[in-house]
């Protein structure tokens, strides 16, 4: 274990996290190798389930998902806390922090004054780092700002009690074993072999590529069925959800293409390197997705016939990604 | 950018003013031999954007939560309830109270008639004093 903690600046917060506690502990893992290695890449829509009076839109697996999967692959032992008493909690921290080690944080966004308002939405699942203490400021070191920020211990404390949807109970957790060696080559085929099987499960549309399918073709329907104003605040929660901090763009597809290639590399495998840049190619259809429907959700231009081309761009990234993980799937290690 | 067939090239990555204010974020960009590199941006106009209209939609409701305050139909509590972007269910979690109380609280004439400590359990949770919770001044 290093003496003094580093702050790293990632796109994601909790593979950003699991990365930057590893690194602290001699790992050097990369952000994307966490986010590859705990099968972070997800789809998933839920019209059911509404979120700020939107359907849940995911992008990435549950909260918590990445950092559970990528230990357990990697063969790491992390201790998770979690708190019904407020004061147990905060001392529980601090007794913690005592110790020397950087701690990871389970926190709801809307009350972490360093964000700026713009950012500030009831989110219970932000991870973060706490480092130290300066008098009653927690040192905080959140991997999806560019340098170690401050909070008073009163937030922190509102922040790590959060209420509602995914409420993080005070949740607390840190590496406490890591091997010296790691076996990477099977976590990595684990962890691709898990993506692979979501996003090509035939079981129900909710998931994975079928999922991308179904919300692709109720799109057109969205102005007539729910009016230009409702239609268009959907498609602006796809946008956000896709693109928002802490997705490093294209609703994670960068991120992911990027650890195919790290691992492409590690095995001296064509075949990943090849599926990395297919994967690239995905997520810069995503990205047309996002840059083609925010004129349309500014109302900048009518719906109908825009609904329709966004549809066609959803459904092209639908069927992209159904031969990457097809061919990902029969890829041997 | 290439046209619409944007790949995300290192030098090609957004640096549109974005939601982050002051702060960067990271998105993945690709490098000139193809090789992945993390690259700190400022924002994107199209996710700024959208995340503009999500707050046009939650204004909205305060705005319109304001002027029911204001016309004697909701009380104070209401608003306030929804500046911290919350629901009678979600404030009852932070209370300690049942959504149908929170819920009859929201009523001006039952508000008025509230103890002093209840209206303290309220203000804690939106960092204001009791005396601010009556009005509608932040």
């Amino acid at each position: 274990m290093r003496e003094t903690f580093t702050h790293q600046h990632h796109a994601h917060c909790e593979s950003g996290v699991f990365a930057s506690l590893l690194c602290h502990h001699g790992v050097d893992i990369s952000e994307s190798m966490a986010f590859g290695i705990g099968s972070g890449l997800f789809f998933s829509y839920l019209p059911f389930v509404k979120v700020y009076g939107f359907p849940l839109t995911a992008y990435r697996i549950a909260p918590g998902g990445i950092i559970k999967r990528a230990s357990k692959r990697l063969g790491i032992r992390f201790k998770y806390e979690s708190f019904r008493d407020e004061e147990k909690g905060m001392a529980a921290l601090d007794l913690a922090l005592a110790g020397g080690r950087p701690i990871g944080l389970q926190t709801g966004v809307f009350w972490l004054p360093f964000f700026p308002p713009a950012y500030r939405f009831q989110f219970n699942a932000h991870n973060l780092i706490v480092y130290g203490k300066e008098g009653d400021d927690y040192l905080i070191s959140d991997p999806t700002l560019d340098r170690p920020v401050k909070c008073p211990s009163s937030d922190l404390r509102k922040a790590r009690f959060s209420k509602g949807f995914l409420a993080p109970k005070g949740k607390m957790y840190y590496p406490v074993e890591v091997p010296r060696d790691l076996d990477y080559p099977k976590a990595i085929s684990q962890g691709i072999r898990e993506v692979c099987s979501k996003m090509l499960t035939r079981i129900h549309p909710l998931v994975g590529v079928p999922a991308i399918r179904a919300m692709a073709r109720k799109v057109p329907a969205w102005p007539q069925k729910k009016g230009e104003k409702y239609a268009a605040g959907q498609l602006a929660n796809l946008i956000r959800m896709q693109e928002e901090i802490g997705t490093g763009g294209a609703g994670f597809r960068f991120v992911y293409a990027s650890f195919l290639q790290e691992a492409g590399d590690m095995f001296g495998m064509d075949e990943l390197l090849s599926l990395s840049e297919r994967m690239t190619k995905v997520g810069d259809r995503w990205n047309t997705f996002a840059y083609k429907a925010a004129p349309v959700c500014k109302r900048r231009r009518k719906g109908g016939a825009a609904y329709v081309e966004l549809r066609d761009i959803l459904l092209d990234c639908a069927d992209q990604e159904y031969g990457i993980f097809s061919d990902l799937r029969r890829v041997k290690f | 950018m290439s046209g619409l067939g944007f790949i995300m090239r290192k030098d090609e990555v957004p640096q549109d003013q974005g939601i982050l204010e002051n702060y960067k974020e990271v998105v993945y960009a690709v490098d000139d031999q193809g090789r992945y590199v993390p690259v700190p941006s400022k924002g994107w106009s199209a996710k700024t954007e959208a995340n503009e209209l999500a707050w046009v939609g939650i204004n909205l409701q305060i705005e319109k939560t304001r002027k029911l305050v204001l016309a004697g139909k909701l009380s104070p509590l209401a608003y306030h309830m929804e500046l911290n972007h919350m629901k009678p269910g979600l404030l009852g979690k932070y209370v300690g109270f049942s959504r149908w109380r929170v819920r009859r609280h929201l009523k001006p004439s039952i508000f008025s008639r509230l103890k002093p400590e209840v209206l303290e359990r309220y203000a804690t949770v939106f960092k204001i004093t009791a005396d601010r919770l009556k009005t509608m001044d932040g």
